[in-house]
């Protein structure tokens, strides 16, 4: 396992990159004070809540709130005709109405929001608000999009992106070629703190102040400002605190009904989502399926994928055509492929709205390609491990857009140091029936067990991608010894926080790092997504750092008549490396303010052409999984007993965080895998609670063991990839590999449930 | 709402609850209008496990106990589990799960320092077995458990080579 030792070096007391610095936020967190945007307050203030549309496809006749009015403590109900802005907003596409004006496009859409003095006053003038609507047949088919069997939804059309990849010789055929269908079902992020925030009216009544749990601050901000009909400077967000995100809060949910809330009472609004309501008012992960056929030499040399995929982005776009691209782009997986035939479709239908989740079109590309290459092995005569070590790509090689692979590519190291992980013992004659599949509960036969074994390898695309700039700012001022860092990086839990003082402490040589409230107050930050921020948020903080050593050295240089370049820091001293000169940072230069700003931006991108072709992404990381698990064949039930993992991240900058990112990938890759489905019926979400949507609880946990493969990354500004998303990719095609591995069923979509295990192929 | 008045005890202080509508919850109570907002709450159907607090010594879901039914009863949440008479000393646990990493986006976490507390109190030397089942009511969506886990183990494998920790 990858060990977190506790070291008393002086480094590690410090808090340097490379050790296991203590989060800033641990204290407050474990005691209850951090302040989650759920726990904001103000004097006076009342409580939003929002009207959602029963219905995925209606036409709104009617809606009359003077019911609701008329409650006391309601201060006011606001529908679509009170939006003063632009009445739509979006991510990539500005296609998603505030409230649903004349039409409703999904079950769960907002029509209306009030405020009023106590959440239960608000949750009764939701249900005096009387609106008559004129049901419509609703688009649930992605194949009727495709097709044009349905009249658009949306002026928009219904197919929100089709892209190909098509490259090398389209009517080659291979000596062995195996076919499959795969699916994927729709995910949550379940992030355990729910949407919230709270709105604060400026005085003129012309401008707000938001406290929101986000991953983009001036994402928000620009969208919400245009909605409000306001100038950017007019609308301030600081993050309130998040519970964490993983994708789910990339889009705007509450924002705008509650500043226009705030701005239309004079008070301030305090808004938070009910689990319930926060599956209806976030996007999630795509359902996908792809039927694909993959051709190779007889030897097991991958020569050729073909894959048609469709997306269902659900109602609005969101962040489904950069999805779709993500998957089309990832089809081949880690391996070599010269020859491609890849057409990818994200559609719109009168389902849920999806967009961004851990792993973004990966994860469903990844669960097609990895089934598909077991079936090939299984075809040419491979193992598993042999037919991924014989395609492995490198250094060097290309994608099927054409894109040289130029990231440092250990495929080969993660699946042989994977493979070298010990397997866990047996399970036992006696084994404790929590130890078991099904647990306590459902008891499985102990005789009745058997044992599966599974393999998935994944690359994934890091930072945005086709041409976007998502660059990242930062700000670090030194004083007598004392650093402070201002950025505006959403910290959703995944710890840039404490990652921005270790780099502030190794590269000026200082132990105290304050910390500026996250806000808009500086430069954008770009989003806490695409695994992106300890690369581009890393850099933004070490490129400020640096700007301010190189004024220090100056200064000090200037003070001792010395070259600056013969300066570096040792410890928490300024010394000259070419001579006797030794003075503490906090020393160095009493009085001296240094005050610098950096932008870190990665190389630029292209988009992709008609066929798919283009050096669409900035860089790559790749990680291997091994799943161990025991199923028992005749009720359906699973234990996933272990994941062996090995994870290219570049470099290790806290070995504590970089382990918690692995594990907690992995519990939701599994929870994909075995368990965690948004079930819908007519369009309708089912199971919007954690009762029925089931998350992996303790009993659920695998043993992990894990390797981290240090490569430092030339291009990282830090020799660090982003490490946040490849744990939960091919982790899911590796269970399901493995239960297959058990049982000799075919499973060809995820998650896997008992009838599937029982009654399937 | 109404003009209901009752008394609650929360981490040995006594709290009137003033002009309270009947039907709030205990989790809702704590938190908007005692001020102390520890407890969290993440799916108001006792799944979770964030709103964990003692009543009368049980680890009990407090989004499911309405607050006007525990007037009698002895409430320690999150933020009363120090013996530290400041306040501002972490217990054991609390510590354990700072020097383990199992924090995170530490929304669930007061949840599970309450419901290890209530553990360790009672079986000071769980198993690995007892401590997943003990802790299978509090779901974290960040972590995977690992360092969770791990810092239960901390927490216990402290408190017994060394018997006089805060908190205990």
């Amino acid at each position: 396992m990858a060990q977190t030792t506790t070291t008393t070096s002086k480094r590690a007391e410090r808090g340097t990159l490379g050790n296991s610095a203590v989060r800033p936020d641990g204290l407050a967190k474990v005691q209850g004070r951090f302040a989650f945007s759920s726990d904001a307050w103000a004097d006076n203030m009342l409580w939003g809540a929002t009207l959602r549309s029963p219905h995925p496809h209606a036409r709104i006749i009617s809606i009359d709130a003077s019911a609701a009015l008329a409650i006391n403590g309601v201060a006011t109900v606001i529908t679509a005709a009170d939006v003063p802005g632009q009445l739509t907003y979006g991510l990539i596409a500005n296609d998603q109405p505030v409230f649903a004006k004349d039409v409703v496009r999904f079950a769960g859409e907002p029509i209306a929001a009030v405020a009023a003095d106590h959440p239960e006053t608000a949750r009764r003038a939701l249900d005096a608000i009387v609106v008559v609507y004129e049901v419509l047949p609703a688009l649930l088919d992605a194949e009727q999009a495709i097709n044009g069997s349905f009249a658009p939804i949306h002026p928009d059309g219904n197919v929100i992106r089709r892209q190909k990849v098509v490259r090398g010789d389209q009517d080659f055929v291979g000596e062995v070629v195996v076919e499959g269908t795969y699916e994927v079902g729709m995910q949550d992020q379940a992030f355990l703190g729910l949407e919230a925030a709270l709105a604060l009216p400026d005085d003129d009544g012309a401008g707000v102040e938001l406290y929101v749990a986000t991953q983009w601050l001036h994402e928000d901000q620009k969208q919400i400002a245009a909605c409000l009909g306001l100038p950017l400077e007019r609308v301030r967000l600081t993050l309130g605190g998040v519970g964490g995100a993983f994708g789910g809060r990339e889009d705007i949910s509450l924002q705008v009904h509650c500043c226009l809330l705030a701005l239309a009472t004079q008070r301030p609004i305090k808004m938070q989502y009910g689990r319930e309501e926060s599956f209806f008012g976030h996007i999630h992960r795509h359902p996908a399926s792809m039927v694909m056929r993959h051709h190779a030499d007889r030897d097991g040399t991958l020569r050729r994928v073909e894959v048609r995929a469709v997306f269902d982005g659900g109602a609005y776009a969101s962040t489904s055509s950069a999805v779709l691209i993500n998957a089309v782009t990832h089809m081949q997986g880690p391996y070599r492929c010269d020859i491609a035939t890849v057409d990818g479709y994200a559609v719109r239908s009168n389902n849920p709205p999806c967009g961004a989740m851990r792993g973004f079109g990966v994860v469903q590309a990844c669960f097609g390609h990895e089934s598909q290459m077991d079936k090939l092995a299984a075809a040419c005569g491979l193992s598993p491990v042999d037919i991924r070590l014989k395609n492995a790509m490198r250094t060097g090689d290309r994608l099927i857009t054409g894109q040289i692979v130029d990231s440092v590519a250990p495929v080969e190291r993660c699946i042989r140091e994977t493979a070298a992980i010990s397997m866990p013992p047996p399970l036992a004659q006696d084994a404790d029936l929590l130890d078991i599949p099904g647990g306590s509960g459902l008891t499985a036969q102990r005789s009745n067990i058997r044992r599966g074994v599974g393999w998935g390898v994944s690359i994934k695309n890091l930072m945005y991608s086709e041409g976007f700039d998502d660059y990242a700012t930062a700000r670090c001022h030194l004083t007598d010894g004392v650093a402070t860092l201002q950025f505006a990086t959403a910290e959703v839990g995944q710890g840039f926080v404490v990652l921005a003082q270790q780099i502030a402490r190794s590269v000026l040589g200082v132990d105290t790092v304050l910390l500026e409230p996250i806000s808009t107050a500086i430069g954008s930050a770009g989003s806490t997504s695409a695994s992106r921020q300890t690369w581009m948020s890393g850099g933004a903080v070490d490129g400020a750092c640096r700007l301010v050593r190189e004024r220090l050295f100056e200064h000090v240089a200037a003070a001792h008549q010395l070259d600056p370049l013969r300066l570096a820091i040792d410890g928490t001293d300024v010394v000259d490396t070419r001579g006797s000169l030794r003075v503490a940072v906090a020393e160095a230069a009493p009085g001296l303010v240094l005050d610098e700003t950096f932008e870190h931006h990665h190389r630029a991108t292209e988009e992709l052409d008609e066929d798919g072709q283009g050096n669409c992404h900035v860089a790559f990381a790749f990680v291997a999984h091994r799943a161990v698990v025991d199923v028992d064949p005749d009720l359906g039930l699973v234990k996933v007993v272990q994941i062996a993992t090995a994870q290219d991240v570049g470099r290790v900058l806290n070995p504590l965080a970089a382990l918690g990112q692995v594990e907690g990938g992995i519990a939701q890759g599994l929870g994909l895998a075995v368990m965690e489905e948004i079930v819908l019926k007519d369009g309708v979400m089912r199971n919007p609670s954690f009762t029925d949507y089931l998350l992996p609880t303790s009993l659920d946990a695998p043993i992990v063991v894990a390797t981290m493969i240090e490569e430092p990354e030339p291009q990282a500004p830090l020799g660090a990839k982003g490490i946040g998303e490849p744990p939960c990719i091919s982790v899911t095609p590796a269970i399901v590999a493995a239960i297959r591995d058990a049982t000799g069923k075919a499973l060809t979509r995820v998650p896997v449930r008992a009838q599937d295990i029982v009654f399937g192929d | 709402m109404s003009n209901e008045f009752y008394r609650l005890t929360v981490n040995g202080k006594e709290h009137d609850v003033r002009d309270a509508w009947t039907g709030e919850s205990l989790m809702y109570v704590l938190r908007e209008r005692l001020g102390l907002p520890g407890t969290k709450g993440a799916c108001e159907q006792g799944e979770c496990g964030s709103c964990t607090v003692l009543m009368d010594g049980e680890a009990i879901c407090s989004c499911l106990v309405m607050a006007a039914t525990a007037i009698d009863a002895q409430i320690v949440t999150v933020e009363g589990l120090t013996s530290d008479p400041t306040h501002t000393a972490p217990t054991d646990v609390q510590q354990a799960f700072i020097d383990a990493g199992g924090v995170q986006c530490g929304f669930c976490t007061p949840g599970f320092v309450v419901a290890v507390h209530h553990l360790l109190d009672r079986n000071p030397q769980p198993t690995e077995l007892e401590i997943k089942e003990a802790v299978s009511g509090n779901i974290c969506r960040c972590t995977g458990y690992g360092r969770i886990f791990a810092a239960i183990e901390l927490a216990r494998d402290q408190r017994n080579t060394q018997p006089k920790q805060p908190g205990h």
